[in-house]
C-alpha cells in the first residue's frame, strides 16, 4: 500500500484473542501520511478491536503496530501518552462527558493533556465548535440536551482540537439520519483537508467510506481481505467484497443468523 | 452429576482471582493517589457529594439508633438496678462500634452504588477510552478523587454522626426516662475515652476508603450494557458491606483485643 519512510500506521501480523475466541488473526495494513484509509466490514469481523489496538486501549498478544515509526506495543505509559497527545479519535456514540458542559468537553484534551489555561481553551473550543457548525451557546449546554448529529458534532470538534497528527472515526455516521450523516462525512473530509491528518475510519457504511476514503481495506474473520484506492473497489474481483458493498444477503459471508 | 469438590475448587479459584483483581486495582489507585496530577476540584466536588448529602441519612441513622439504644439498656439494666449505666454504655457502644459502623453503611449503600453506577455508565459509553485518547489517566481522574474524598469525608460523617447518636440516647434518657440531664452529660464524659474517638475515625477512614474502592472496582470494570452496571451497583454496595464489616472486626480485635 505504501512504501515503508511515508507510512504513517503500520500494523504487522497482529492477532488478538478474547478467551478462546479469536478476533484477529493476522492484521496487516498501512496508512500512508496525510492520507485517509477506511476500513470496512461486518459486525463482529474485529474493525474495532484493530482501531483499539492501534489506540493502546487493547494490548495485542502478537503482532507489531509502529505509529510515525515507533512501535507502540512495548511503549512505557509514559511514552504512550506522549503518542496520544498526537491523535484525535471520534467515538462511535460521541462518548461526551456528562458531568462537563459541551465547551469543556471540546477544551478537555487541551486543559488536561497540554495544560491550557480554561479561558485560551475555551477560545479554541468556541472556534472548533463554529468549524463543525454549531453556535457559542452550544457551548454552554450540557451534552444530554444535544440530538445525536450534535453530539458527533461536538465529537469531532474535540477530536480536532488539539490538532492532531492522526485521527481515528468509530463508526462516524452510525445511528444518524441520511442528511446528517453526510453532513458529518463533508466535516470529516473538511476538517482532515484543513489539518493534514492522516486518518483511520471503521465503518460498514459504504456511502461513508466513499466519501472519507483514499484507500479502503475490508476485514473479514480477523484478516485483511482486501485493500487498495476506492476507486478500485467496484473492481475488486473479491467476491466478498462485492457481497459487501452490494449489502447482499447471498455470497460467502454467511450471517451467523443463518446458521441458527 | 457434577463433581461437588471441582464446584468449591473453581468457586475457590474464582475468589482468589478477584481478589487478585481487586488487590491489582487497589494498588494502581493508591499510586495514582501519590503521583501528580491531583484534581483538587474533583476531590472537593466528590466530597461535597459524600459528605454533605448524606448527612440527612447518616444523621437520622444515628439520631434513631442513640435513642432506641437509650431505651433497650435503659429495659435491660432496669433488671440489676443498674439503669445509670445508659449514658455510658450509649457513648461507648456509638462511638466504637454503631457510629462507624452503621454510617458506613449508610453511606456505602449510598455511594458505592452511585460511583459504580456513574463509573459503570462512562465506561460502558467509551467516556473512559476518551479520557485514555485525551492523554488523561483515568485512575488519577476518576478513582483517585473519589479514594481521597471518601477517606476524608467519612470521619467528619462519622463524628457528626456520634455526636447525633449521643444526642438522641439523651432525648430519650432524659425526656422519656426520667434520667438527670446534667448527669447524663457529666457520664458521657466520664465514659468517653480518647482512644474511643482514634479508633472511630481511623475506622471511619477505612470505611470510606473501602466504600470508593468497591464503587470504582465494580464501576470501572463493568461491562455488557445496562445490564452490566446494574450488576456493577449491586456488586459495589454487597462487597463493600461485607468488606466494611470484616474490617469492623479486624480493627475491633486489634484496637480493643488486649483490653481488660
Amino acid at each position: 500500500m505504501s512504501n515503508q519512510s511515508n507510512k504513517m500506521i503500520a500494523l504487522q501480523n497482529v492477532h488478538k484473542k478474547f478467551g478462546n475466541k479469536s478476533v484477529l488473526n493476522g492484521v496487516n495494513l498501512s496508512v500512508d501520511r496525510g492520507k485517509s484509509l477506511v476500513i470496512i466490514g461486518g459486525s463482529g469481523s474485529g474493525k474495532s478491536v484493530t482501531l483499539k489496538c492501534v489506540l493502546g486501549l487493547l494490548q495485542p498478544d502478537t503482532g507489531a503496530i509502529q505509529v510515525n515509526g515507533n512501535e507502540t506495543t512495548t511503549m512505557s505509559s509514559r511514552e504512550r501518552k506522549k503518542t496520544l497527545a498526537s491523535f484525535g479519535m471520534l467515538f462511535q456514540g460521541a462518548a461526551l462527558f456528562d458531568s462537563l458542559p459541551v465547551w469543556e468537553n471540546v477544551a478537555f484534551g487541551l486543559i488536561q493533556g497540554k495544560g491550557l489555561n480554561k479561558k485560551d481553551a475555551k477560545e479554541i473550543a468556541v472556534e472548533k465548535l463554529r468549524r463543525v457548525g454549531l453556535t457559542p451557546d452550544v457551548g454552554e449546554l450540557s451534552p444530554a440536551e444535544l440530538s445525536g448529529g450534535m453530539q458527533k458534532r461536538v465529537g469531532l470538534a474535540r477530536a480536532i482540537a488539539a490538532e492532531p497528527e492522526i485521527i481515528f472515526f468509530d463508526e462516524p455516521t452510525t445511528g444518524l439520519d441520511p442528511i446528517m450523516a453526510d453532513v458529518i462525512n463533508d466535516l470529516i473530509v473538511e476538517c482532515v483537508q484543513d489539518l493534514g491528518a492522516t486518518t483511520m475510519t471503521i465503518t460498514h457504511d459504504m456511502a461513508s467510506a466513499r466519501k472519507i476514503a483514499d484507500n479502503i481495506a475490508m476485514l473479514y474473520q480477523g484478516k485483511i481481505i482486501w485493500d487498495g484506492p476506492k476507486s478500485d473497489i467496484d473492481q475488486s474481483n473479491n467476491e466478498y467484497v462485492e457481497q459487501f458493498i452490494h449489502g447482499s444477503a447471498q455470497g460467502p459471508i454467511e450471517m451467523d443468523v443463518f446458521r441458527a | 452429576m457434577p463433581n461437588p469438590f471441582a464446584i468449591i475448587g473453581r468457586v475457590f479459584l474464582s475468589a482468589l482471582a478477584e481478589i487478585g483483581r481487586i488487590a491489582t486495582f487497589t494498588g494502581h489507585s493508591l499510586a495514582s493517589i501519590i503521583v501528580p496530577p491531583i484534581y483538587w476540584r474533583s476531590i472537593l466536588g466528590q466530597m461535597w457529594l459524600i459528605g454533605y448529602n448524606s448527612l440527612p441519612v447518616v444523621g437520622l441513622t444515628a439520631l434513631f439508633t442513640g435513642a432506641a439504644l437509650a431505651q433497650q439498656i435503659f429495659v435491660g439494666g432496669s433488671r440489676f438496678n443498674a439503669e445509670s449505666v445508659v449514658p455510658g454504655v450509649v457513648v461507648i457502644a456509638i462511638v466504637r462500634e454503631l457510629g462507624p459502623v452503621l454510617g458506613g453503611l449508610m453511606v456505602a449503600g449510598r455511594v458505592s452504588s452511585a460511583m459504580a453506577a456513574e463509573l459503570g455508565t462512562m465506561r460502558v459509553t467509551e467516556q473512559i477510552d476518551a479520557l485514555v485518547t485525551l492523554s488523561t489517566d483515568p485512575f488519577k481522574y476518576l478513582i483517585a478523587p473519589r479514594l481521597i474524598a471518601a477517606t476524608i469525608t467519612l470521619p467528619v460523617l462519622v463524628l457528626v454522626a456520634n455526636i447525633i447518636g449521643v444526642l438522641g440516647g439523651y432525648i430519650i434518657g432524659t425526656g422519656r426516662l426520667g434520667l438527670n440531664p446534667s448527669t447524663y452529660l457529666q457520664v458521657t464524659s466520664d465514659f468517653l475515652e480518647q482512644s474511643d474517638v482514634i479508633s472511630s475515625m481511623v475506622k471511619a477512614g477505612v470505611f470510606g476508603f473501602i466504600i470508593a474502592l468497591m464503587g470504582s472496582y465494580h464501576g470501572y470494570n463493568s461491562s455488557g450494557g445496562a445490564q452490566g452496571v446494574g450488576k456493577a451497583t449491586t456488586n459495589a454496595v454487597v462487597s463493600a458491606f461485607i468488606t466494611i464489616l470484616l474490617a469492623n472486626l479486624i480493627i475491633t480485635v486489634i484496637v480493643f483485643g488486649g483490653a481488660s
